[in-house]
């Protein structure tokens, strides 16, 4: 094949795909028991981190930019003046069984931009993987962008052959998507969705009968929101993630700051600045509602429809709800010392086990790792010390904010600084 | 009472649960437990040299693997750390160990046991680099072929890992730091030395020991690299935190940046 073209196509392709950002290839269980080329059992593996930070483990890339669509939020709309490529099936498979002989990538995630109609674009991607399957005896990772508007038949076949589906849903509201992707109906979006978890529900419950049944998507599947493009709440953002999560079985909602690649009123204008701080405080709230044990209400409701942008949400959520605290560390239930501010699910892990064998107190819950400089307004252990003037809540965030640095802090700081 | 002795073992795992295993056997009051290559006489404990033997390993592995599977490989983990007197610190955590019926290796009040556990993961953390961080490169006799420099002696805990991964093409790791390697032929993996005249970092300049193609790919993984950063949320910090400067080398996409 001639490098240098593929190279071109490469670029572009790539270069299109980046806004999608899911990058797991974990939760698989493809084995390699047929002597072929890779293994997807175990845990996923990052293999490389690009310059903004963010993790490398499949090779990601579009089948096609060109498309049919206009959606005002995607850098490849038919209307945005932009060099278009396709790579040929034979192409992607290639590629993707070359990259991962070298160990570059974990596998393949094969997204595409709508040429003819749904179902030719997904065909071709379900092509993609079954070659790779079948031809390259591949067990590595592959995640298929379920296309929306794609038949049942074909994503019943997509689920045979990948390891995870997703369709983005792009805007949380429907009311959004009638203001940026007018040719897109949010039916199209769930009717694929839909079909993926009944088929996964189904398998699960052959698989109980026969144990041959073949895997249907064994990963799940995800769906990614963008933030920050039509002026949606966080609330808003969070209980339609909470929407997918229960009604449609997801796997991971991921949460994408909109980078303008488009002059167009209905947006933010290009080189406005992409609001990270945001998208990490509502993963953060993504990671407190599946792990922590937190429902949606208790940190977004119609009192506090957006996340506080200085402090964390969990912090936000202790500091409005003072009565709870403070927390005895060495009785407390798991799922209070979850609750407090500070202490992560491993050192919850460790200190239930620890305190087992003898009372806690601050220099155990240092060692094992507890951030203390927000822990200690909330807590309580083997010490005659502990915090025993009546702070207010305005009180503690304050002196928490003096006595940390934060990532971000400079993007919400009045103050100035006196170097740089 | 008896005078404490300083044992010395050959360096290897089996060699170190040996001497634990004599150190048991003969209650022999440990001064301290040595490598054969790094030992120091102490001024005044007598030395004594540890054979290794097999089967005194394994009891020693099986004991502590009947108390607990997280031990051993805390155990494992922590010995292949080979941080300076690594060895006292899992005699004794294997002496407490079999001191009492309790499940000792949780209590993480235990600044011995603590420890343990943090240079455990330590190393079971560059083992995941590793995995993720070996680059192949294709040999004009057909072998993936990769250098790699790890903090840790990770090369034993990785192999499981790339023999059901690639069980379909013949590789060859190749630890430059501790000058060994591991060689896959297709049917299993045995432990090797080389006689390496050059380190083959994935340095810009080519090297004719591999095929052509290989450095197509490796332009092409590059492309692809430097396509799917996303400049505007540029944050080089981030980066360096999950890719150290000092594995930059050894992988392709970030040869220009050496």
């Amino acid at each position: 094949m001639s490098f240098e073209r593929i190279k071109e196509k490469l670029n572009i392709l790539a270069d299109a795909a980046k806004y999608d950002v899911s990058c797991s290839s974990s939760g698989s269980k493809r084995t390699n028991t047929n002597k072929g080329l890779g293994d997807s059992s175990g845990m996923g593996i990052c293999h490389s981190y690009t310059e903004d930070g963010r993790c490398v483990s499949l090779l990601k890339i579009l089948l096609t930019n060109h498309c049919i669509f206009d959606c005002a939020y995607c850098v490849t709309r038919k209307s945005n003046d932009i060099k278009r490529a396709a790579f040929k099936i034979q192409e992607v498979v290639d590629l993707t069984i070359n990259f991962y002989r070298r160990n570059y990538i974990e596998g393949l995630f094969l997204s595409s931009g709508i040429f003819k109609n749904p179902d030719f674009t997904m065909e071709r991607l379900v092509a993609v993987a079954k070659k790779l399957r079948t031809e390259g005896n591949f067990n590595g990772y592959i995640h298929l962008k379920s296309i929306p508007g794609a038949s049942d038949e074909l994503m019943r076949e997509a689920g045979l052959w990948a390891d995870r589906l997703s369709v983005n849903i792009e805007v949380p509201t429907i009311s959004g998507l009638k203001l940026l992707a007018p040719d897109k109906k949010h039916e199209d979006f769930t009717k694929p969705m839909l079909k993926v978890k009944n088929e996964i529900i189904q398998y699960k419950e052959e698989k109980k009968v026969l144990k041959s049944t073949p895997k249907y998507a064994p990963a799940g599947q995800s769906t990614q929101m963008i933030i920050g493009a039509t002026g949606e709440s966080d609330k808003d953002i969070m209980y339609s993630a909470n929407h997918y999560y229960k009604n449609y079985n997801m796997k991971r909602v991921y949460y994408s700051g909109y980078v303008p690649v488009a002059e167009d009123s209905r947006l933010p204008a290009i080189g406005s600045q992409v609001p990270m701080l945001r998208e990490n405080r509502l993963y953060q709230t993504d990671w407190l509602l599946r792990f922590y044990g937190f429902s949606i209400s208790e940190i977004l409701n119609d009192k506090h429809p957006n996340l506080d942008i200085d402090v964390d949400p969990k912090l936000s959520w202790a500091l409005r709800n003072l009565n709870n605290f403070p927390v005895d560390i060495n009785t407390a239930d798991k799922r209070m010392l979850a609750r407090v501010p500070g202490l992560g699910m491993y050192s919850v892990s460790k200190i239930l086990k620890a305190r087992k064998f003898r009372k806690l107190n601050w220099e155990h819950l240092k060692k094992i790792g507890v951030a203390l400089n927000r822990a200690k307004y909330f807590i309580i252990c083997d010490s005659h010390q502990w915090e025993k003037r009546d702070l207010q809540a305005y009180q503690i965030k304050g002196m928490i904010l003096q006595n940390s640095q934060g990532k971000f802090r400079k993007n919400y700081s009045s103050q100035l600084s006196l170097f740089n | 009472m008896k005078n404490s002795k300083v044992l010395i073992y050959d360096g290897s795992f089996n060699g170190f649960l040996t001497t634990v295993f004599k150190a048991f056997d003969e209650q022999v009051q440990i001064a301290d437990i040595q490598k054969n290559s790094a030992a120091q006489r102490g001024l005044f404990s007598e030395t004594e040299t540890v054979f290794t033997q097999m089967d005194k390993a394994k009891r020693v592995w099986n004991g502590v693997q009947k108390k607990s599977n997280s031990a051993i490989k805390n155990v494992y983990f922590a010995f292949l750390s080979e941080t300076k007197g690594i060895e006292l610190l899992l005699y004794r955590y294997i002496r407490n160990m079999f001191s009492t019926t309790d499940m000792l290796h949780l209590n993480f009040t235990d600044d011995t046991i603590l420890k343990i556990s943090q240079l455990a993961k330590s190393v079971g953390r560059e083992k995941h680099r590793m995995e993720a961080f070996v680059r192949f490169q294709l040999t004009q006799d057909d072998v993936y072929f990769a250098n790699i420099e790890p903090d840790f002696d990770v090369l034993p805990l990785i192999s499981k890992h790339f023999r059901s991964r690639y069980a379909d093409q013949q590789w060859l790791i190749y630890d430059v730091k501790r000058k060994y390697g591991l060689f896959y032929d297709l049917n299993s993996v045995e432990i090797i030395s080389l006689d390496l005249k050059e380190i083959h970092t994935n340095s810009i300049r080519k090297s004719d020991a591999f095929t052509g193609d290989e450095y197509n790919y490796q332009d092409l993984w590059n492309n692809y690299f430097k396509s799917t950063n996303i400049k505007s949320r540029i944050n080089m910090k981030l980066h360096t935190q999950h890719v150290p400067k000092r594995y930059w080398k050894y992988m392709s996409e970030k040869k220009e940046a050496v």
